[in-house]
C-alpha cells in the first residue's frame, strides 16, 4: 500500500503523479507518456472504476483508499 | 559439417514470442540449453544481441498488454533484468505520442561501440550512445512532411528496420507502410527512397512512398547493395536505394516478411515465401527457407529437416543470422517451433517447439556462455 500526504481533496492524476515522483517505473506501468491511463489498468474511487467518474480528474479525500488493479482480461 | 565452438565461445539463441522470452545456448548449434519463459505474458516483439565492448548485453523490446512497453536488458545472460527507471524509449511531451511497440533494436557496429538503435510504432526511430539504456527520438524522421501520409500494415505503424553503413552516414528505415526512407548524414534528414517498389494496392502502383515493405537488409559486402522484401516482390537496389529491381523471379512466392544477409559473403541472403495475398501460409504447406548466393539472380530452395507440412507463417523479425563460419540460419514460426542451420540453411535442426507465437528470434557467437 502506497500512502501521500494531502492537505485536501487531490484529483487520482494528482495522485499518480505523486506515485511516479516516487516509483517512476510504477508510473510508466500505470500510464504512458501523454499520461493517459493504459487500457487495462483500472483505478476504483469509492468502489467505481473512474472511467465511470470524472477520469484522472476524479476526486479524493484525504484518507481514502484508491485501489489499482489490472483487467484479468487475457488470451 | 557440425561446426563447433571453440574453447572461448559459444552460440546464444534468444526467442521473443507472444507470451515470453525464451534463451538458449549451445556449442554446436544442434543441442541447446533452454532457460525461460522470461517475461512470461508479455509480448517479446524486438531482440538485440549487443557482443561488443567485451560482453554479451541482451535487449529486449517487451510490450505487457496490461502494463505497456518498455526495453529492458540482461548482461548475464539473463539471470538478471533492468530497465532505467524513466524508460529507454519515451516519447517526449512535445510530441504527444506514446510508443505502443518496440519492433526493433540494432545494435550498430564494432567501430561505434554503445550506439544502438531503435525503430519503434509509431513510426519512429531511436538512438543510443550508452549501450541501449537511454534513447532519443530522431527528430528528422518524426518530424518528416510525409508523415500524415504513413499508414499501417496489420500489425501496426512501424519503422522496423534499420541499417547503417560501416561509416555510419548512410541510414535506411522501412517502415510498414510508407516505405524506405534514406540518410546521408548519419539520420538528421530524410528522403524516400522507393523507385522501383511495387505498391499495388494503391491508387498510383508506384508512388514515392507509401510501399509496405516488410524488411530491408545489406549485403555484408557490396557497398551501396541492400535487398528488400516487400508486400509483394523481391528487390535489390545497387545504389543506396535510389532504384530497386526486381529479384523475385525462380521464388515459389513473392510475398513474405524476412530478407537476411549473410554477415561476410556478398550477394547471399535468404527470404522464407509465403502465398499471398490469400492463404498466408508457406506455398502449398510446405516450408521453405529459399538462399540465393549471387544477389537474387537465382535462388535454391533449402527445406531439410523441416516439416512435410506447416501452415504457420514466419514474421519478418522472426529469423536471424550468426557471424560464424559457416553461418547459422535461425528462424521460428507462428506455431511456435523453432529451427537452426549450422551450414546456411542446408540443412535445419528443430530446437524449439510447442512456444508461443514466436515473433523476434536473434541468434550470436558470445564468448564464455
Amino acid at each position: 500500500m502506497l500512502t501521500t500526504p494531502a492537505d485536501g481533496p487531490v484529483t487520482v492524476g494528482h495522485l499518480l503523479d505523486a506515485v511516479a515522483a516516487d516509483y517512476a517505473v510504477l508510473g510508466r506501468r500505470l500510464r504512458d507518456e501523454t499520461g493517459a491511463l493504459r487500457r487495462f489498468v483500472n483505478i476504483y474511487v469509492g468502489g467505481d472504476e473512474v472511467r465511470r467518474l470524472q477520469g484522472l480528474e476524479t476526486e479524493v479525500v484525504p484518507g481514502q483508499e484508491v485501489l489499482v488493479i489490472q483487467s484479468v482480461a487475457g488470451g | 559439417m557440425v561446426r563447433m565452438a571453440t574453447a572461448a565461445e559459444s552460440f546464444i539463441l534468444a526467442i521473443g514470442t507472444k507470451k515470453g522470452l525464451w534463451l538458449a545456448t549451445s556449442r554446436d548449434r544442434r543441442e541447446w540449453s533452454f532457460s525461460g519463459p522470461h517475461f512470461l505474458m508479455a509480448e517479446i516483439p524486438s531482440i538485440g544481441i549487443d557482443t561488443r565492448e567485451g560482453r554479451t548485453r541482451i535487449l529486449v523490446g517487451v510490450r505487457s498488454p496490461h502494463w505497456g512497453p518498455t526495453v529492458a536488458h540482461s548482461d548475464d545472460l539473463g539471470a538478471t533484468w533492468s530497465e532505467p527507471e524513466h524508460g529507454a524509449i519515451t516519447f517526449p511531451g512535445d510530441t504527444g505520442a506514446a510508443v505502443e511497440r518496440v519492433w526493433q533494436i540494432y545494435p550498430d557496429a564494432e567501430s561505434r561501440p554503445g550506439v544502438v538503435w531503435a525503430g519503434a510504432e509509431p513510426i519512429s526511430v531511436w538512438k543510443s550512445t550508452d549501450g541501449g539504456e537511454h534513447f532519443e527520438l530522431n527528430r528528422g524522421l518524426w518530424d518528416h512532411p510525409h508523415r500524415s501520409e504513413w499508414g499501417a500494415g496489420y500489425g501496426g505503424a512501424a519503422a522496423h528496420s534499420i541499417v547503417v553503413d560501416p561509416a555510419g552516414e548512410t541510414v535506411h528505415v522501412a517502415m510498414s507502410t510508407g516505405g524506405v526512407y534514406r540518410s546521408l548524414d548519419g539520420g538528421s534528414s530524410w528522403e524516400a527512397r522507393n523507385k522501383g517498389i511495387s505498391a499495388y494496392f494503391m491508387p498510383d502502383p508506384n508512388p514515392e512512398f507509401g510501399q509496405c515493405v516488410h524488411k530491408i537488409a545489406a549485403d555484408a559486402a557490396v557497398e551501396g547493395r541492400l535487398y528488400a522484401q516487400n508486400h509483394h516482390g523481391v528487390y535489390r537496389t545497387d545504389d543506396n536505394a535510389d532504384s530497386w529491381n526486381s529479384i523475385a523471379e525462380g521464388l515459389p512466392a513473392d510475398f513474405g516478411f524476412v530478407m537476411l544477409t549473410h554477415p561476410r559473403r556478398d550477394g547471399t541472403a535468404w527470404v522464407i515465401p509465403l502465398k499471398a495475398d490469400g492463404e498466408r501460409i508457406p506455398p502449398d504447406g510446405k516450408l521453405a527457407v529459399h538462399r540465393t548466393d549471387d544477389a537474387g539472380n537465382t535462388w535454391t530452395g533449402l527445406s531439410a529437416g523441416l516439416p512435410e507440412h506447416e501452415y504457420n507463417s514466419v514474421l519478418r523479425d522472426a529469423a536471424s543470422v550468426d557471424t560464424a563460419e559457416p553461418a547459422g540460419v535461425y528462424f521460428g514460426t507462428r506455431g511456435g517451433t523453432v529451427y537452426a542451420s549450422a551450414d546456411e540453411g542446408e540443412t535445419f535442426t528443430e530446437v524449439a517447439s510447442h512456444l508461443p507465437d514466436v515473433l523476434c528470434v536473434r541468434a550470436a557467437v558470445v564468448a564464455g556462455a
